[in-house]
């Protein structure tokens, strides 16, 4: 009787569990959908416009009027090189928090957490003036020095939640028979911490990759990444709903695959600790 | 030996001269994502042919992002832009405060004479013509003449908004989702304010009498918004706080709509392709209540120059291909009358080919209707037809389209929208050091 009750309940979370992933995932099928009709067809009633005939038409005009390898290079670029900046400076931070604590690690922990609560668009004119002053508008390395530091807090947080799991014997283990600090932290503790690293990596690129605040304010065109090529086709006098559908799937198409081919290990690096 | 060193030094300057006269000015040219500004990026090969020095780099951006990012950047002379493509809201504001390049001395093929008195004249400061009309538009009444001849009634070219609701009544059948009028009722300055603002001028009301006193607690404004809701109640679409411009035009496209009065550019939209109901698509003026002002708008998408820019000239180059005669005339050419850019210029209507187009006529007469030196009934301090040419309105009207469009949606009475609308409004103007 129990465990009839135990499978009855396991069919109705999974079912629940599936809804909600549908409803999420919902607004993104419904775009890829759209992307494949004619513009004419896209804006009909929702059975009217899954009847209607496939089309590549709106790949065509936004691959013939978007330079789409520059924007994705960009992307590339910045959340790659956003996420390696930020795990070269987190990795030692997060040790330094987890294994040798003072007194006001907590403090500073929750510090770096409050500058995310900060609205972006209020440090927007001195952050431009600053890009202004330093020639980095438009330049791919100041874009990801800031991706960087606005995600930094993220990739603390994450390592030292992680590295806390790690039992500090194994270090000092490690310590007795002679190893460096250096060696310690790249021979002992990464390898260690090889799933939390990498699962801290994968979220930081879905971060990097999805900004879209500082990447449409601080670029124009040579480092404009696929969030300014998606604003390019939004306008609202016009109905562009097919190509604005077209170039949204092209610039989610990349992280949505990593996402897919990573997504065992992204919930692994998030759920379970180090040394479990 | 002196001879061959002369020699050399010389050809070095003259390649090194020769260089420089070849060299490549890139410039980038901030626009908005609309039909003509992407036929214009279509045809940059004349431009190159023309201008083989000058290269464009083009930003296309969502109305809202290019406008908070181009502000952004001229406000902090950043120099990201040699070229903006800004509305009529801006050009008066930013002229005034140093931020533009005046336009006086293009070439004279460019023929400021030309230009449309009602669209230059919202693009001049001061006898400075700071901004190039890219196209220009009003709004009027675009109606279905089936569902007109169904019921009985004729459009008059000029209706009184009680005409508009008599149509709008015949025309409604909620049973077929068929709604007598379409509007905007989504809440910013440039959606549902944008629309009421021209709509109340026709009511003889006001943003603001002589001392910037607001004026949502006069009986005009009453008068504006309950006739509104009693249209948008009875005879319109579901949902109806929610639509603005694309919206609509979705519905009226696809066949829901008896009328819809916006932006007379979506005239090419509603008889075109995508339209199933393009051939039934009649045009009038927008209405009036008999007081001398129309419900229409005014507004022009131009090209302007920031002061920061260090390429001046090639923007300027830019600038005149880009809005003059000749550009109207390779766009006919390549894609025919009815994808010109409309709006801009006098000699554009007096082409007999151009006057063939089922809306030419009415889109010149509803541009000429509109005065945004004197916008409404009763003298105010203000320039602006669905606007106030002062940059707090941007803040001021989109919360007071927040109010408007909760009480269509009927979360809010009428009366405590208009008195909400009255306090804010108050406070920001008292705040903003207009109000003593």
């Amino acid at each position: 009787m129990a465990r009839k009750s135990t499978h009855t309940r396991k069919i109705a979370v999974t079912i629940i569990a599936w809804a909600i992933g549908f409803v999420i995932f919902f607004p993104i099928l419904w775009t890829i959908l759209m992307s494949f009709k004619s513009e004419g067809d896209a804006i009909k009633a929702p059975m009217a416009m899954l009847a209607a005939p496939w089309s590549f038409e709106s790949y065509a005009e936004v691959q013939a009027r978007s330079n789409y390898s520059l924007h994705f290079m960009n992307s590339v670029i910045l959340s790659v090189g956003s996420t390696l900046l930020a795990l070269i400076i987190a990795v030692p931070a997060a040790w330094a928090m987890a294994f040798v604590p003072g007194k006001r690690t907590k403090d500073l922990l929750m510090w770096m957490l409050s500058t995310k609560m900060m609205p972006a668009v209020g440090v927007l004119v001195p952050m431009y003036l600053i890009f202004r002053n330093f020639g980095l508008l438009d330049s791919r390395s100041g874009l990801v020095v800031v991706l960087t530091l606005i995600n930094l807090p993220i990739v603390i947080w994450m390592l030292y939640t992680y590295f806390k799991e790690i039992p500090g014997e194994i270090l000092e283990a490690a310590r007795m028979d002679g190893a460096s600090l250096r060696a310690e932290i790249l021979y002992v503790l990464t390898p260690m911490a090889v799933p939390g690293i990498a699962s801290t990596m994968l979220l930081n690129i879905i971060l990097a990759w999805n900004e879209a605040f500082w990447t449409l304010q601080l670029t124009t065109h040579d480092a404009a990444p696929l969030t300014q090529f998606i604003a390019s086709y939004s306008s609202p006098e016009g109905l562009f709903y097919a190509k604005l559908s077209a170039a949204s799937t092209m610039a989610i198409a990349p992280i949505l695959i990593l996402g897919w081919f990573s997504q065992k290990q992204l919930v692994r690096g998030l759920t379970f600790g180090a040394v479990k | 030996m002196k001879m061959t060193l002369r020699a050399l030094f010389g050809a070095t300057v003259s390649l090194t001269l020769a260089g420089a006269a070849m060299a490549e000015t890139t410039i980038t040219v901030a626009t908005v994502n609309n039909g003509d500004m992407i036929r214009m990026q279509g045809l940059m090969d004349d431009f190159y042919a023309k201008n083989p020095d000058i290269k464009v780099n083009w930003v296309t951006l969502e109305e809202n992002a290019l406008r908070q990012k181009v502000t952004t950047d001229i406000a902090t002379k950043g120099g990201q832009f040699d070229v903006l493509t800004i509305g009529t809201y801006e050009v008066p504001i930013w002229g005034k405060a140093g931020w533009l390049v005046s336009l006086n001395d293009l070439p004279a093929d460019y023929d400021a004479a030309d230009l449309l008195p009602a669209i230059a004249g919202g693009l001049t400061v001061d006898g400075n013509l700071y901004a190039s009309p890219f196209y220009g538009e009003s709004s009027m009444v675009m109606y279905r003449k089936d569902l007109m001849e169904a019921a009985g009634l004729t459009m008059p070219d000029a209706p009184t908004w009680a005409d508009i609701k008599a149509a709008a009544a015949a025309m409604t059948d909620k049973d077929k989702e068929q709604y007598g009028i379409c509007l905007r009722g989504k809440a910013g300055w440039g959606e549902n304010m944008a629309f009421l603002t021209a709509m109340s001028n026709s009511f003889g009301a006001k943003w603001f009498d002589m001392d910037w006193h607001a004026q949502f607690d006069q009986k005009p404004w009453a008068d504006t918004l309950a006739f509104y809701l009693d249209l948008m109640n009875n005879y319109g679409p579901p949902g109806a706080s929610n639509n603005g411009f694309n919206e609509n035009l979705a519905l009226f496209q696809q066949g829901h709509c008896g009328m819809w009065i916006d932006a007379t550019v979506a005239a090419s939209f509603v008889t075109g392709k995508d339209s199933t109901v393009g051939d039934k698509v009649g045009f009038a003026l927008a209405p009036d209540n008999g007081l001398g002002k129309r419900g229409n708008w005014l507004w022009a998408w131009s090209l302007a120059i920031p002061a920061g820019t260090q390429k001046a000239d090639a923007a300027k180059a830019f600038v005149n291909w880009a809005t003059n005669k000749d550009y109207l005339a390779l766009v006919a050419s390549k894609e025919g009358w009815a994808n010109v850019p409309p709006g801009t210029r006098s000699s554009l209507y007096a082409n007999e080919e151009y006057a063939k187009i089922p809306f030419a006529k009415m889109t010149l007469d509803s541009i000429n209707a509109a005065d945004p030196t004197h916008p409404t009934v009763d003298p105010v301090p203000y320039t602006g037809v669905q606007f106030v040419a002062i940059p707090e309105f941007q803040g001021i009207a989109t919360a007071v389209g927040q109010q408007f469009s909760a009480a269509l949606a009927g979360t809010t009475s009428a009366a405590d929208a208009l008195a909400a609308a009255q306090a804010l409004t108050t406070t920001e103007m008292t705040k903003a050091g207009y109000v003593k």
